[in-house]
């Protein structure tokens, strides 16, 4: 090596060297930008989605009413006054006749704008609750605020036919404005100005219920037992791959798998949220198995060494030291595959949860539909007064699916170690 | 050699194997009472294999299988009647980078003494806790915040710590992988004077690559090359005149 000319030292301030440098500035810059056009798409996207949904969903939460005038003396229902407490309160008004007699007062009050026309189905509904409430309304004159029909309330929000337009115009002040307590009470209906969200809510709810009591345990348990106990060989790779695919395998095939194994086989019932629940958790075990053998890999082998040096036994190492450690990860990993398992659609129409189901569920095995459900079967109907309550029954989505990311991050943060 | 007492641990032609690798080749051994016995020898030469061999911590390590005869007390250990939990509660174990639990101090010494039922209720367990932890020299430190997390501690605390947890369910034997190769000379210090004090009632083996530690603190010293037990005496002896001709290379910083 001694023949070869020496090293001329290197010139840091020359030009080549300037160049060298602006270009890695550059190339810093123009990184830093890219990060940051990434970052401002996808909240403008979010705050596009979430702004568009609020401003059309709130209307769905309020509802259009009528002042409607009664003379319940004068329609003389017979009414037993005894029967007005308690139970058999509802059916007693009803077979009095109280819906026709609520019917001839709106025909009486606007017989040329189209009289019980204006009403909604549920009108009479809301006096069987004001009477229920405060009986001497059967024998006094009063006016009872009751909601109007769909095309009514569409044209007070401003988006109605002309005709419809004409007869809010006519009506002037006797419309109000209110919060429609009935939207998170009630379940699925065919009249809009009916329909709540609570019976698709309490399906959801009780089909995560299932989901996660049945995805998670066995989830975690085999991603415990695939990292601390099982042997490596071609049998575990084999499962491996296999959770893997599972992971990967588009949902409306779960679905089908759900009607054949848990409809066609055990015979359990159509359209119920224990169905719809199994059919989740196994869509949704996978991805817990893959959160759960990461967050357990990531527990540092120092770890279960000490344990072990103490004279733990191998499953105190596990539920003593790894599990606490892993359980923020595989929380995650859960809230991750549950909020996916929560939006999903296309397996729980395949096991019939797409019926009309007009009462909240009381029990697994009772009917019910779910959120994402009732929105694609809502915004299906034709009537234009579901356009709202789709977008109000897609916040109610939202919300759910935010409160429950929110207690993920709870959680997380509560179990987290610092080290 | 000094054979006044039965020695407490007894290995006879010992071979550990990973998969097809043999790392420890035919090595026999006393480990005497009350005493500290340094492992030295380059890296990579099995002597942490061999200290794993002591309490099976090569158990966890599913490729590694282990012949020959190892005994506490003259019962083997490797047998199938040994129960692996309680061998580790008699034989303790120290590691190379502290490892205390991500939980509070006293948690950490509490652990042992609790999953072996070794308290009697509460005020047994602080007692137990406390005791440990004077024994680590680690007390006067820690006393007021027990319930600070463990690894808020400095690392050589941490390494008493994890000593004090330890002690803290009564080993017979406590095994130390190198314990003081993450610590600074002050902590190393304290560590080894901790070793001295805690010699008259255990059987300490200390596994190291500091020449001048195991000279300073241990009675016997076994040599260790490429799996095999090339020396073992008096660490007098070994260090002043060694038998062995790689002995004496090693010792005098020829190779290693």
């Amino acid at each position: 090596m001694s023949d070869a000319p020496p090293r001329t030292p290197t010139d840091w301030s020359g030009e080549r060297m300037q160049r060298r440098i602006a270009r890695r500035y550059r190339a810093e810059r123009r990184f830093r930008l890219l990060g940051l056009a990434a970052i401002a798409l996808s909240a403008a996207f979010l705050l596009v989605l979430l702004g568009s949904m609020l401003t059309r969903g709130i209307g769905g939460f309020t509802e259009t009413r009528i002042a409607l005038p009664l003379d319940l003396a004068a329609a003389k229902l017979a009414v037993d006054p005894a029967r007005l407490k308690g139970r058999g309160a509802d059916l007693a008004l009803a077979d009095a006749g109280l819906e026709e007699a609520v019917d001839a007062a709106a025909n009486a009050a606007w017989p040329t704008l189209g009289g019980a026309a204006l009403l909604s189905d549920g009108a009479w509904l809301r006096v069987r609750g004001a009477v229920e409430a405060d009986p001497t309304l059967l024998v006094r004159r009063a006016t009872v605020e009751v909601p109007v029909a769909s095309a009514i309330d569409i044209a007070c929000k401003g988006d109605g036919t002309p005709e419809a337009e004409a007869i809010v115009r006519a009506l002037g002040d006797q419309l109000s404005r209110g919060f429609n307590r009935d939207f998170l009470t009630a379940a699925d209906s065919t009249d809009p100005t009916r329909v709540g969200i609570w019976g698709a809510l309490k399906g959801s709810l009780m089909t995560m219920f299932v989901t996660i009591a049945l995805a998670f345990p066995v989830g975690v348990l085999a991603a415990l037992y695939l990292e601390e106990y099982a042997p490596r060989n071609r049998w575990t790779d084999l499962i491996e791959v296999s959770i893997n695919n599972l992971a990967a395998v588009p949902s409306i095939i779960f679905g089908l798998l759900g009607l054949a194994v848990f409809l066609g086989t055990f015979g359990l019932p159509r359209s119920a949220a224990i169905v719809g629940g199994l059919t989740l958790a196994l869509m949704t075990m996978p991805v817990i198995v893959i959160a759960g053998r990461n967050a357990i890999r990531a527990v540092p082998p120092s770890i279960r060494d000490a344990a072990l040096g103490v004279g733990a036994s191998p499953v105190q190492v596990v539920f003593h030291h790894v599990l606490p450690l892993a359980l923020p990860g595989i929380l995650t990993g859960t809230i991750i595959g549950v909020a996916r398992a929560l939006g999903e659609t296309a397996p729980l129409l395949l096991i019939g949860m797409r019926a009309f189901i007009a009462a909240p569920p009381d029990r697994l095995t009772d009917p019910a539909t779910v959120l994402p459900v009732q929105v694609f079967l809502w915004s299906d109907e034709v009537n234009r007064g579901f356009v709202e309550k789709t977008s109000a029954a897609i916040v109610v989505l939202l919300v759910l699916l935010l409160a429950m990311n929110g207690i993920a991050i709870y959680l997380r943060n509560r179990f987290e170690t610092r080290w | 050699m000094r054979d006044n007492k039965p020695p407490k641990m007894t290995a006879e032609h010992v071979d550990v194997f990973y998969g097809d690798h043999q790392a420890i080749r035919d090595v026999s051994i006393h480990i005497p009472q009350e005493e500290v016995t340094a492992f030295i020898g380059p890296s990579g030469c099995g002597k942490s294999t061999f200290l794993r061999t002591l309490n099976r911590m090569n158990d966890t390590v599913t490729s590694a299988r282990v012949t020959g005869d190892i005994r506490l007390d003259g019962e083997n250990i490797y047998a199938r009647e040994m129960d692996v939990v309680q061998l580790r509660a008699r034989v303790g174990m120290v590691f190379q980078k502290p490892n205390p639990f991500p939980k509070s101090i006293y948690e950490n010494v509490a652990y042992g003494p609790r999953i072996h039922g070794l308290a009697r209720g509460r005020a047994d367990l602080d007692r137990i806790v406390e005791e440990s932890l004077v024994r680590a020299g680690l007390w006067s430190e820690v006393k007021d915040r027990l319930a600070d997390s463990g690894t808020a501690l400095s690392g050589g605390q941490q390494q008493r710590l994890c000593i004090a947890r330890a002690i803290a369910v009564d080993p017979e034997v406590i095994l130390m992988d190198e314990p003081c190769s993450a610590l600074d000379p002050v902590a190393t210090a304290r560590i080894e004077e901790l070793i001295h004090e805690l010699r008259g009632r255990y059987a300490i083996v200390i596994v190291t690559h500091n020449m001048q530690q195991a000279a300073r603190v241990s009675q016997r010293t076994a040599f260790f090359h490429l799996g095999q037990l090339v020396e073992y005496g008096d660490t007098s002896d070994i260090f002043t005149n060694p038998r062995e001709e790689r002995t004496r290379d090693y010792i005098t910083g020829r190779y290693g």
